[in-house]
């Protein structure tokens, strides 16, 4: 279940259209020596590997997802923001991780912080949106739940965590408090929100404990990657690790385990 | 991927550490005893029904042998030691508890069907505390009272409950020995174990003989024990009903006296309360130790801005709590701790339905042998209703609301207990305000059931007198002759 609701990740400077291409590989054929595995949920590229993710992806069924908004910091003028967005769209991106404007969020300025987030929902005409926090810049988890709050109301389809570029990242009280902004949302309208917490989680055992929340507070309707997803790049492995664990009672080692 | 219904597996503690002996003797002068009453009791694990131990039932006459035990030791050894040997023998005994913490807690867990997760995370390090706390004052008599000339009292009979058998142990014998007093300490007949266990440890730090007396038995040993007229002291948890008992037994003695009784406590959550938390709040309030808990916030009161949306978290978050062997780790609420505290806690839960209120019970399976009981809400309660005023020491929690701060602090009070109280809200000053005007030993704010040693913990009105923790808890086992 847990391999279904990542969304396999590569956020770097450095990456190549090759380096997109084996991942996207990966996503595909996570452990072809292990049978009946499922596919991850999506890859989480930068927009201007969209492309390449999605001819690589081709009919899998994998979504390609992209980051947008001047990610990781969201420090660019609005214009700068559409732009990023529309492009990463335009080359078929499934759904879009956009970020938000901490600054002007630190300064109060609630507004402009809904108002980019309803114009980006606007651009999203077919793709989700998750909205991303950087929570490990948000200092309080007041401050949390007030986002979380603004952002499902502005119109997000998911609220993510982290860039995974800031530590600490998805922590469970941080996770906690969304999950239970998701709960007020959904009590009140019936509508559900996805959840997406990302940055750290990169062993079996957290990722037990982080569904365990999720099936605890919102429910077993959110237990499928239509409504969660795990942001991770190492993860993937650990998982393969310890399912092969579970099926030959021995641990294998980790060179067993394409790293991309 | 498609929904799957998802479930934790058993996770259980394993029993192979503790070794349980088929049949326990009185622990008198430092040695086992039979006892002279020759009889023995059954104690049973309530999870499962299953018998664990036969243990010694002491009569009058054992009664008499480990109070002249206790005196002795009194006289011609524990009041002979400085302040700093007596700490030397608690710190020894802290460490050694604190090395057998696992077996400690697992036995706690059979004797008493208290969740393992309570039993080793909550009951066993606080006791340990306890030891390791008051073993600090035992040289800091005369700093802890300047210019009062503590002195010790002499023997203190101690009577403990069933629901914290270790815990309470700990409150009880720890300021005692500190202070300079020798003890004989009847635990509940339901949960005599870890009492036992305890004894074993006092053998294996070199306790001096006597110094602690163990007698094990049923109401009978302790109302021997209270009437036993070379003692210096009663120190008594348990029910109100009982504590009125001892305190007219005491009567025309120069018994000290403290009672730790019952309680009905108020958990009060205001409209401005952080509600997930608030929530958490009142189940860890009323089901902690299946409410079992002197003082367990069974009365919430809600203010009616917020009544449904906390009534509906609240039912929800029920769902998720686990009931079951309280050997295993995910289990929230294990058994009830005597077949007739279930009968008692399903009598009241008839009374709540007959008196008219709401019932909320989750829909979760009870294991078929054992004592378990699933977690209750009851709205639309009155004020005046039995389950409102009566403490019921199961998870059986009363749902009130009300509109004014006066109105909540006016139905809080009106009880004839007064031992805690719980209050939720976001501004400091409500805190202050509200908990001002309680007449409650303890008010929690913004959480619950928190115990540290050096906190004092005791009652108003008929939940009992006298502190127990902290610098308050050495007063009750000192005199002061000048």
């Amino acid at each position: 279940m847990a391999l279904s609701m990542i969304d396999l990740t590569t956020l770097e400077g450095k990456d190549t259209p090759g380096k997109v291409r084996q991942l996207c590989f990966k996503a595909q054929h996570l452990h072809d020596q292990t049978s009946d595995l499922p596919k991850v949920a999506a890859v989480c590229v930068y927009p201007s590997m969209v492309g390449i993710a999605k001819k690589a992806l081709g009919d899998s069924g994998i979504k390609v997802a992209s980051v947008s908004t001047a990610f990781p910091s969201g420090q660019a003028p609005f214009s700068v923001k559409k732009d990023d967005t529309l492009f990463a769209l335009e080359n078929g991106a499934d759904e879009i991780d956009m970020v938000i404007s901490r600054g002007r969020f630190l300064a109060g300025d609630y507004q402009f912080v809904f108002d980019e987030i309803a114009a980006i929902k606007e651009l999203c005409t077919s793709a989700r949106l998750k909205v991303i926090f950087e929570t490990g810049e948000l200092d309080s988890l007041d401050q949390v739940r007030k986002i979380s709050d603004l952002a499902i109301a502005a119109g997000a389809d998911f609220i993510k965590t982290s860039t995974g570029k800031i530590q600490p990242a998805a922590t469970f009280p941080v996770v906690l408090t969304m999950l239970g902004a998701i709960k007020d949302h959904f009590d009140k309208t019936g509508q559900m929100i996805g959840m997406k917490p990302a940055g750290g989680i990169s062993s079996s055992k957290l990722a037990l404990q982080h569904l365990l929340l999720v099936k605890e507070v919102l429910g077993e309707a959110w237990l499928t990657n239509e409504w969660y997803r795990f942001g991770a790049s190492s993860l993937a492995n650990d998982l393969l690790l310890q399912y092969q664990k579970h099926l030959t009672g021995k641990y294998q080692s980790a060179a067993y385990f394409s790293i991309d | 991927m498609s929904n799957t219904t998802w479930n934790l597996d058993p996770s259980l503690e394993s029993t192979a550490l503790v070794q349980i002996k088929p049949q326990y003797e009185l622990f008198i002068d430092g040695k086992w005893q039979a006892p002279l009453s020759k009889t023995y009791f059954d104690s049973i694990n309530p999870a499962d029904e299953t018998h664990l131990a036969k243990i010694a039932w002491a009569n009058q006459a054992d009664v008499d042998l480990a109070v002249r035990a206790a005196r002795t030791a009194y006289t011609n050894v524990w009041s002979q030691l400085s302040g700093a040997e007596r700490g030397k023998y608690l710190f020894r005994i802290a460490r050694l508890m604190q090395e057998k913490a696992r077996e400690l807690a697992v036995l706690e867990t059979l004797d008493g069907g208290k969740p393992i997760r309570e039993a080793r995370d909550v009951d066993v390090p606080l006791a340990c505390n306890h030891f390791f706390y008051y073993a600090g004052w035992a040289d800091k008599l005369l700093e802890a009272f300047p210019g009062q000339n503590p002195v010790a009292l002499g023997v203190a009979g101690q009577i403990t409950p069933w629901n914290f058998p270790l815990l309470m142990l700990a409150w009880k014998i720890a300021p005692a020995l500190a202070c300079g007093n020798t003890v004989v300490l009847k635990p509940a007949e339901t949960t005599s174990l870890t009492a036992l266990k305890f004894a074993e440890i006092c053998q294996e730090a070199g306790l001096p003989p006597g110094v602690v007396n163990i007698v094990t038995g049923y109401g009978d040993t302790g109302a021997a024990l209270v009437a036993h007229p070379d003692l210096d002291k009663i120190a008594f948890t348990g029910s109100t009903a009982v504590g009125k008992q001892i305190q007219k037994a005491c009567i025309g003695t120069t018994k000290k006296l403290t009672l730790e009784l019952g309680g009905k406590s108020a958990n009060i959550i205001l409209e401005d309360a952080p509600i997930d938390q608030a929530v958490e709040g009142v189940i860890n309030a009323i089901f902690f130790n299946q409410g079992h808990v002197c003082c367990a916030g069974s009365r919430l009161f809600v203010q009616e801005s917020i009544a449904t949306q906390v009534l509906d978290k609240l039912k929800f978050r029920l769902q998720s709590i686990y009931v079951g062997n309280p050997l295993d780790k995910n289990t929230d609420i294990g058994a009830i701790n005597s077949k007739k505290q279930l009968q008692t806690i399903e009598r009241y839960i008839q009374l709540g339905l007959e008196e008219g209120a709401e019932i909320y019970q989750p829909t979760c399976e009870l294991p078929s042998a054992g004592y378990y009981c699933k977690p209750t809400l009851f709205t639309d309660v009155a004020q005046s209703a039995r389950i409102a005023q009566e403490e019921i020491f199961g998870p059986v929690l009363t749902i009130q609301t009300f509109r004014t701060i006066e109105e909540v602090v006016q139905k809080a009070n009106n009880t004839p207990y007064g031992l805690a109280a719980g209050i939720w809200t976001d501004k400091g000053a409500r805190i202050f305000g509200v908990s001002q005007q309680l007449q409650a030993g303890v008010v929690w704010a913004n959480t619950y059931n928190k115990f540290d040693p050096a906190s004092p913990f005791g009652g108003y009105k008929e939940s009992g007198f006298g502190r127990e923790g902290g610098l308050h808890g050495l007063r009750a086992y000192l005199k002061f002759p000048n």
